[in-house]
């Protein structure tokens, strides 16, 4: 295979996007930051609204929706644009329903087998639609978004229609040897979730981070620039986008999965095309050429419409509005504005 | 048998103003319209107010709605596409856009034409019968009037001044310009030309189906479907698409429960496409 050999030390590889990924320039500051992301996600917060129920609420949906939005950005970085992901969690979704309901299997074990059927079923589906490109990609994927919902609404005893699947067993208690490491989860406390969701969110963008500075990362953004000039330099196109999806589809599903446990609850209805779409609002919002982009329009985003409810009727307009300037005044996303500060201070600075 | 074949004509008829529509914006601008079904749902609102609410003319209402949908169509242009051309950085840019004005349109519905599912009455009473099959006056208009509207539309780009530098936009933007043709008033006009055709059908089948502010995501992807069918860009792709869509729906809807249909339509497209990515007509790329 090409590419085997060292890693090319220029970053702006990403050309086009404008923002070359700062994350593998700057690796002590980006340890610095990710501490920082560390501290105020697990102990700060906690020990800050620890008493507010309603907060941590909300942390607890962006932390997570932060991390399936994590998914679709590593699609971006193949150079699609994937408007599935809200099928892929919702499939992980059914999945951890059907499974603990039915059969009993504890959400440990249901979370990572979530993420795997969702991996197997966006694989089969990637590899026949992955060759469209552009706004057929786009289009097949929202249509993909429908078609799911649809198979989860007719899916007779096994998904139980429209009714959906309700009473989802909250995650158990984990011991060994007679040991207890973690306290089963209740209803009343809304922090174990809350700590779940923000692991899962930090293992996501190490995860991420590590996967866009390995070969892999340079492999996908070589095929986002030109696919044929990676076919010809050796690179298996058809399957490494099958991977990228794949890996997308994962998060998806493990996502899918936490909600589904979360709530306890899922219906065909829960996981629309708006949250497809919305997935990748986040992406683009934070900004398409920075791993945090998502994390930093998810949490952006599903903090800015809490805020707003204090205009009720017009919450989703004012949100439909802001999104639409953000897309005229800030193309490459808000993270952008942070890297155009850095590039002045370091010019000041030489 | 034939009440399937009766249905299919007129489902066909009326996506195929809906394909055209999406077809135009998507040849001239090379911008996949998201919000090419919430601009059928506007159509089918303003026909809701102008011919339910306010009991005027049901052919004034279609005025009104080309009037109101060929002002949406040409700020969004002037406004949103026309910047994001001159500021974007990559491909997504524009795509996001029209997701963004999807959305923007949908809220803006929602707050004020509010949620509930809105009819009109019918229009012209009466049912004609075909052997075993009956058509209700009121869609045999409805397919006449968009039967009127595509020929209409396929002799104006044919035939006039603005039509053939349409056309040749599609072709090539800067040669075009080369050519003294005002590509930003053309291609505005294109897009109100693509967003009243949206409004029209949406303005037609209000009279059959209804409409609420949330059934644009339902149209987009229909209309998704068609070009996908046919063929991206190319407009007897986008008729071909309608008449296989409209068929197929017709004939779904009446042998199987409900939601299979589409089920079933979504897994033959994934396997067609898989086939013929480029769609019927559509030329290969990429």
């Amino acid at each position: 295979m090409g590419l085997e050999t060292k890693q090319p030390v220029q970053s702006d590889v990403n050309g086009s996007g404008g923002a070359a990924p700062g994350n593998d320039c700057l690796p002590a500051g980006l340890k610095l930051r990710f501490a920082a992301l560390v501290m105020i996600l697990l102990v700060v917060i906690p020990i800050v609204l620890g008493r507010s129920p309603y907060y941590i609420t909300v942390l607890t949906n962006a932390a997570v929706l932060a991390f399936i939005s994590l998914g679709v950005w590593v699609t971006f970085s193949i150079g699609r644009m994937n408007l599935a992901q809200g099928a892929f969690a919702l499939v992980g979704g059914y999945v951890t329903a059907i499974l603990s309901t039915r059969y009993g299997v504890s959400f440990w074990l249901c979370l990572p087998l979530s993420g795997l059927a969702s991996a197997v079923l966006g694989a089969l589906v990637g590899w026949p639609v992955l060759r469209l490109k552009g706004v057929y990609f786009a289009m097949i994927t929202l249509s993909l978004t429908e078609a799911i919902r649809l198979l989860a609404l007719n899916g007779g005893v096994v998904t139980k229609g429209a009714t959906g699947i309700v009473n989802i067993p909250r995650p158990g208690a984990i011991g060994l040897f007679g040991l207890t490491i973690l306290p089963e989860f209740n209803g009343a406390d809304p922090l174990p979730f809350y700590f779940l969701a923000s692991a899962l969110l930090l293992l996501g963008i190490v995860g991420v981070w590590r996967l866009s500075t390995s070969r892999l990362g340079w492999v996908f953004r070589s095929l986002r620039q030109n696919e044929d000039l990676a076919t010809s330099i050796g690179i298996n196109v058809a399957k490494y986008r099958v991977i990228a999806f794949a890996i997308c589809c994962f998060m998806g599903g493990i996502g899918g999965a936490f909600f589904a446990a979360y709530h306890q609850n899922i219906y065909p209805a829960t996981y629309t095309i708006a949250d497809s779409v919305n997935f990748m609002l986040y992406c683009f919002l934070g900004g398409l050429g920075y791993i945090l982009g998502p994390v930093v329009g998810a949490f952006l985003l599903i903090i800015a419409f809490e805020l707003l409810h204090a205009v009720q009727d017009y919450q989703t307009l004012i949100y439909g509005i802001l999104m639409i300037a953000c897309m005229l005044w800030l193309p490459n996303g808000i993270l952008s504005l942070a890297a155009r500060r850095d590039a002045k201070q370091r010019a000041r600075g030489s | 048998m034939e009440q399937m074949l009766v249905n299919g004509v007129v489902l066909a008829v009326n996506y195929a103003l809906i394909a055209l529509g999406i077809t135009l914006i998507f040849s001239i601008m090379n911008i996949l319209n998201f919000a090419h079904g919430q601009m059928f749902m506007v159509g089918g609102f303003v026909v809701y107010y102008v011919y339910g609410v306010y009991h005027l003319n049901y052919f004034v209402s279609l005025v009104a709605v080309v009037v109101v949908l060929g002002i949406i169509g040409y700020c969004f242009e002037t406004f949103f596409f026309r910047r994001i051309r001159k500021v974007a950085t990559r491909e997504e840019n524009s795509m996001l856009l029209a997701v963004g004005t999807a959305l923007l349109l949908e809220n803006l519905a929602l707050s004020i034409f509010g949620e509930k599912q809105r009819g009109v009455p019918p229009v012209v009473t009466g049912v004609f019968r075909f052997g075993s099959a009956f058509l209700p006056a009121s869609r045999l208009l409805v397919m006449l009037l968009a039967l009127v509207l595509i020929v209409g539309l396929l002799l104006f780009v044919q035939y006039t001044k603005i039509g053939r530098a349409m056309r040749a936009l599609a072709q090539d933007r800067e040669l075009t310009h080369l050519m003294g043709v005002n590509v930003n008033r053309v291609s505005a006009f294109g897009f109100a030309l693509g967003a009243a055709l949206a409004g029209l059908a949406g303005g037609l089948l209000i009279t059959v189906f209804g409409v609420n502010s949330g059934v644009g995501n339902v149209y987009s992807i229909k209309a998704f479907i068609m070009i996908m069918i046919g063929g991206a860009g190319v407009v007897p792709g986008a008729i071909l698409g309608a008449i296989v869509l409209g068929f197929a729906e017709a004939i779904g809807y009446a042998l199987l429960p409900g939601s299979v249909t589409y089920l079933l339509i979504f897994i033959g497209l994934i396997i067609f496409l898989l086939l013929r990515p480029q769609g019927l007509l559509g030329k290969p790329w990429g």
